[in-house]
């Protein structure tokens, strides 16, 4: 299946992106490809012209820096998945890599990319809640980092602006006592979350002194479960305190619903899920 | 009509070059430009994997990459694998325990789990259906693909294999 027709531009800088993407307001940035091929082979995406960052140098890598760890938006699915860094300093980046897509996916599909793409569906967005990470954007009038509390606005919409580029996302470095889970129930054709959960807790003496929850796949875009973080903090997370704070932690007329999960399927499934992935990251602190 | 882009890759160990418009395949340009029709086309969805090849030896979906993208890249498809004569281990697994019925699923099968076998020389069962999930096979179910993928295994790590028939 041919796309529409585009001009191909191949940029080896951050600010070779940036000063095309302003002079052509029409362009998309071309990262993995892996979601942008196939919404512009279905016509849902006609962007005339693509600017293909994936050979900027600058974009790629893992590093630590201090207390945070900073991944390079052009970072794909396998190289988190492999990151011996990421295994031992934030352990549920891999875990979730390891089950987005499939292997072929996972070796083109970039971290920044989905970020960016912002599938209500998919994968990392939850965990990036969950994580308390934040992105660096840069344009032509400078950089902004912004919490991922505020990067996923809406339904395939987030915080970058037109003109400019995700370059790092950064998490923090897990500290003593934290543990970190997600759990999803996937669809069993494309591997897209139908509801989707990750935890992060701090556990002392067998109690949550801290807890952040995000939620993806069933709403217009992922976001934090705060009623539920504040229900468990300074709890010990055991089956009755879990089951007692997961229910009826989202309204159906505020999520999706499809001929594959009803709205209040759904909701249920947050419950459900919200409940095995606290438990599963307590199990891991 | 947008502008034609050069590209120059290696495919299969030869030298390619050539003039295509952004919006062509790596799967169209393998097929319909080099005439290497082994890797096919299936869903055009990057679900079925069928149009697996090798890019810079990583596993990729040649329905879901731009040509363009490849540019300057070594690209490995079920063309390339046979050896002096020989097939691949994979190739050679799938023949030996009926890991196929139509061969439709076959090539990006023996692609995808190829690129397994260069990371992991010992899967175990679930590894190999956790690598191969993004390969559908419509005929046969898995099991016998399972067991052609071990065979591969074993017959690279030097140990002594034995076909369908023992």
């Amino acid at each position: 299946m041919y796309t529409n027709q585009f001009s191909y531009h191949r940029v080896n800088t951050v600010q070779e992106a940036i000063s095309l993407l302003q002079k052509n307001p029409d362009a998309r940035l071309l990262a993995g490809g892996h979601s942008l091929i196939p919404a512009m082979k279905l016509r849902l995406s006609d962007p005339s012209a693509l600017v293909d960052i994936s050979r900027v140098a600058e974009l790629k890598g893992i590093r630590q820096r201090g207390n945070t760890l900073v991944i390079g938006a052009m970072t794909t699915h396998s190289e988190i998945e492999d990151s011996a860094l990421l295994k031992q300093l934030c352990p549920l980046l891999p875990e979730v890599a390891h089950i987005i897509g499939d292997p072929a996916v996972r070796n083109r599909g970039t971290l920044g990319g989905s970020l960016a793409h912002a599938d209500p569906a998919a994968d990392y967005p939850a965990s990036m809640l969950a994580l308390g990470a934040s992105m660096k954007i840069v344009g032509s009038n400078g950089d902004r980092v912004v919490d991922a509390d505020n990067f996923f606005t809406g339904m395939f919409a987030t915080a970058i602006g037109s003109g400019e580029i995700l370059t790092e996302i950064h998490v923090p470095v897990k500290t003593a006592g934290v543990g970190m889970a997600y759990e999803t129930m996937m669809h069993p054709a494309s591997r897209y979350a139908i509801v989707g959960v990750a935890a992060m807790v701090r556990m002392s003496g067998g109690v949550c002194q801290e807890a952040r929850v995000g939620m993806t796949g069933a709403g217009h875009h992922a976001m934090r479960l705060s009623g539920l973080e504040a229900a468990v903090t300074g709890k010990p997370l055991d089956a009755a305190t879990l089951s007692a704070a997961c229910k009826s932690l989202v309204r159906p007329a505020d999520l999706l619903g499809d001929h594959f999960a009803s709205a209040d399927y759904r909701a249920h499934l947050v419950d459900v899920y919200a409940q095995r992935a606290l438990a599963a990251a307590a199990g891991k602190a | 009509m947008a502008d034609k882009v050069r590209i120059r890759m290696t495919v299969n160990g030869l030298e390619q070059r050539g003039e295509v418009e952004p919006r062509m395949l790596l799967v169209h340009y393998l097929r319909e430009t080099l005439g290497l029709t082994g890797t096919h086309i299936g869903c055009d969805t990057s679900q079925c994997g069928a149009c697996v090849v090798h890019v810079d030896g990583q596993a990729v979906k040649s329905c879901t990459l731009f040509a363009v993208q490849a540019d300057g890249s070594s690209v490995t498809t079920i063309e390339g694998l046979v050896k002096d004569g020989q097939y691949h281990p994979v190739q050679e697994g799938f023949w030996e325990k009926h890991g196929l019925q139509c061969g439709f699923c076959t090539p990006g099968m023996i692609m995808a789990a190829a690129d397994l076998l260069n990371k992991n020389s010992n899967p175990t069962d679930a590894e190999i259906r956790h690598a191969l999930e993004g390969n559908l096979c419509r005929c046969t179910g898995y099991q016998n693909i399972v067991l052609a993928v071990q065979y591969a295994a074993a017959k690279m790590r030097g140990e002594p294999v034995t076909g369908a028939a023992d």
